[in-house]
């Protein structure tokens, strides 16, 4: 017989869990790795905390010389003047016109072009459409308020006698324009969203594609149709560069479209580019101003984001 | 067979198409009065501009004399705060959506941190120049200086940022990801060296967005306190500065037409490092779309 030599290895060691687990030195280095990234993430809560840190202390100081109850009832605003008003109903009418006025055109016009896009246009025309509303939404806000002043007003003056210079129509009219992008595009992906099936099966029964449109697409795209609405009114609200070069600077208590007007965003600029000394109360107004402006927009955005999730229709 | 209901018999038919061939043309026109206003837009402002565009007016300073203004502190002030924002804003815009997509897990701060950045998208920019005025401005005493506007831009921008960013990383596919773990990587390994460059075209694309937002943005920086009138280049970061969006609303905002002109001649040249911005970008979407196949 011949006996083979066993081979001189050692036992194998029971495996215990520390030798699983992954050595301290490569587990701090993922650790470094990742704490900077972190305290990136974090930097948007930081911001959230400072927009609301100093939009409070601002405004607190402000509600200590000034009463709550007459920034919500006084109907008039001069905190600029001798007799001083704090009356924030007369901006939030000038905001208030502006925005109607924009609605009336970006949601008709927003909608039916997304519609157009969505279930008429035939793609090479979709190519063309496309990257112009994109172009429209990337044009500088400023730029819209030197067409607004120097365009559009002289035009609306040549129909409506009467029409001051800055007014809150054609300032409204073209923040219409402006703000129609986003609620097409909004409201095309809702619709690019409902399934094939429910279209398909609508024109099996016999319906027009006008039918299909208007009776099966939009009805099931509603929640992001009104989600866009919501977010192009909020958008319209903090809108600033138009409605201060065209729509004026005079705090007036009016829904006339054809009168200079301020609103609150206008206001915050008009009082920035002045020589109003910091710390004064008629410098902290643009700050009790500013709260009013992002506890409006703030509670639109989430209703709107709440009218997405709530009522959004899951298919498959 | 039943003949069929009446509604579809084909006078009812015949109506019912008109009806859908109306509203076709009703929103075909909707749609086209974009181009109209865009292209009406474009032939203003070219019509009142074109003539005053001129090498000097590129580079003469601001003036009370419309005719010898320019906007050489305008032009180099918007490149200076846009090379600043973009220093600031980048690593940490994509360091954010990096952390968010690769290494977070789901926990509650990720879902405050996701929400937190959704509501901030959606934050008037005039807030921005307000928190910027409290904060930077005043809280950190840079005064009105260049870097407390660019750190406000960077605020501003830095949800475009990391929203885009995490679009672009969402776009890359498991499977390399789980091959380069597969070959013993590590977690750093697997992000900065297969998943941020595989992701680099969408980034880049969503960078050059943020970037044509910070320079057409003229609010907040008013708010912090950028001045129109400027008689010289700024040096530092610490300089007072104008831009070129602020140059235009204080010429659009005086009555005399002959600064109208400027302003439309002007608003060409903004428009202008616009298109050719957006036109990068464009090129930067096509070129991903075609080099990269998984």
């Amino acid at each position: 017989m011949i006996t083979l030599p066993r081979p001189e290895v050692a036992a194998p060691r029971r495996l215990r869990a520390r030798d699983l687990r992954r050595p301290l030195r490569r587990t701090l280095r993922e650790w470094a790795c990742e704490l900077p990234l972190l305290v990136a993430a974090l930097v948007s809560i930081f911001t959230t905390v400072g927009i609301v840190a100093v939009l409070a202390a601002e405004t607190l100081a402000f509600f200590r010389l000034v009463p709550l109850g007459q920034f919500l009832t006084d109907t008039q605003w001069t905190p600029l003047f001798l007799e001083k008003h704090f009356g924030i109903v007369v901006l939030l009418s000038g905001t208030l016109l502006t925005t109607a006025i924009a609605m009336l055109v970006a949601l008709p016009l927003g909608l039916l072009s997304a519609i157009y896009l969505s279930e008429y246009a035939r793609p090479g025309v979709r190519r063309v459409l496309k990257p112009v509303l994109e172009i429209l939404a990337g044009i500088p806000t400023v730029v819209y308020g030197y067409f607004a002043l120097l365009f559009v007003t002289p035009l609306l003056q040549a129909l409506i006698p009467g029409l001051a210079v800055f007014n809150a129509l054609s300032a409204g009219i073209v923040m219409g324009i402006m703000i129609l992008p986003l609620v097409s595009s909004m409201s095309e992906d809702a619709m690019a969203a409902v399934p094939r099936a429910l279209r398909e099966g609508a024109y099996a029964l016999g319906a027009t594609r006008f039918e299909v449109a208007t009776q099966i697409v939009v009805p099931a795209a509603l929640s992001g149709i009104v989600a866009a609405f919501i977010l192009a009114v909020s958008r319209a609200i903090g809108e600033t560069m138009i409605v201060a070069i065209a729509a004026g600077l005079s705090p007036t208590l009016t829904l006339n479209p054809l009168v200079p007007i301020e609103t609150m965003t206008a206001y915050i600029v008009q009082v920035s580019q002045g020589d109003t000394p910091q710390g004064t109360l008629e410098y902290r107004t643009i700050f009790a101003v500013g709260t009013t402006l992002f506890m409006l927009t703030l509670a639109l955005n989430i209703v709107s984001q709440w009218v997405l999730d709530r009522f959004r229709e899951e298919y498959q | 067979m039943s003949p069929p209901a009446a509604s579809y018999s084909a006078p009812h038919l015949m109506r019912r198409r008109l009806r859908g061939r109306l509203f076709e043309w009703l929103a075909l026109a909707s749609t086209v009065v974009a181009i109209v206003v865009l292209a009406l837009l474009l032939l203003d402002v070219l019509h009142d501009g074109l003539p005053r565009l001129s090498w000097s007016f590129l580079t003469n300073y601001p003036s009370r004399l419309a005719a010898r203004a320019g906007i050489a502190p305008a032009l180099v002030g918007s490149v200076a705060l846009i090379v600043l924002t973009a220093a600031l804003a980048l690593p940490t815009g994509i360091a954010a959506a990096v952390w968010l997509e690769e290494y977070a897990r789901r926990s509650w701060l990720t879902r405050v941190i996701e929400v937190n950045i959704a509501n901030l998208a959606g934050v008037p920019s005039i807030i921005y120049g307000l928190l910027g005025l409290g904060l930077f401005v005043r809280a950190l005493n840079l005064q009105r200086s260049l870097l407390a506007g660019a750190l406000t831009m960077a605020l501003l921008v830095l949800p475009i940022i990391i929203l885009n960013t995490r679009e672009a990383l969402r776009a890359v596919p498991r499977s390399q990801r789980e091959a380069a773990y597969a070959l013993g990587a590590t977690r750093s390994q697997v992000v900065w060296g297969v998943v941020v460059p595989a992701a680099l075209p969408g980034i880049f694309t969503g960078i050059i967005l943020a970037l044509s937002r910070a320079i057409g943005e003229t609010a907040p920086l008013i708010v912090v306190g950028a001045v129109a009138f400027i008689a010289f280049l700024p040096t530092s970061p610490l300089d007072p500065f104008t831009v070129l969006p602020i140059q235009i609303f204080n010429w659009v905002s005086r009555p005399q037409p002959a600064f109208h002109a400027n302003a439309a001649a002007a608003i060409l040249v903004l428009l202008v490092v616009l298109l050719s911005l957006n036109a990068t970008a464009i090129v930067l979407r096509d070129r991903a779309r075609r080099s990269l196949r998984w």
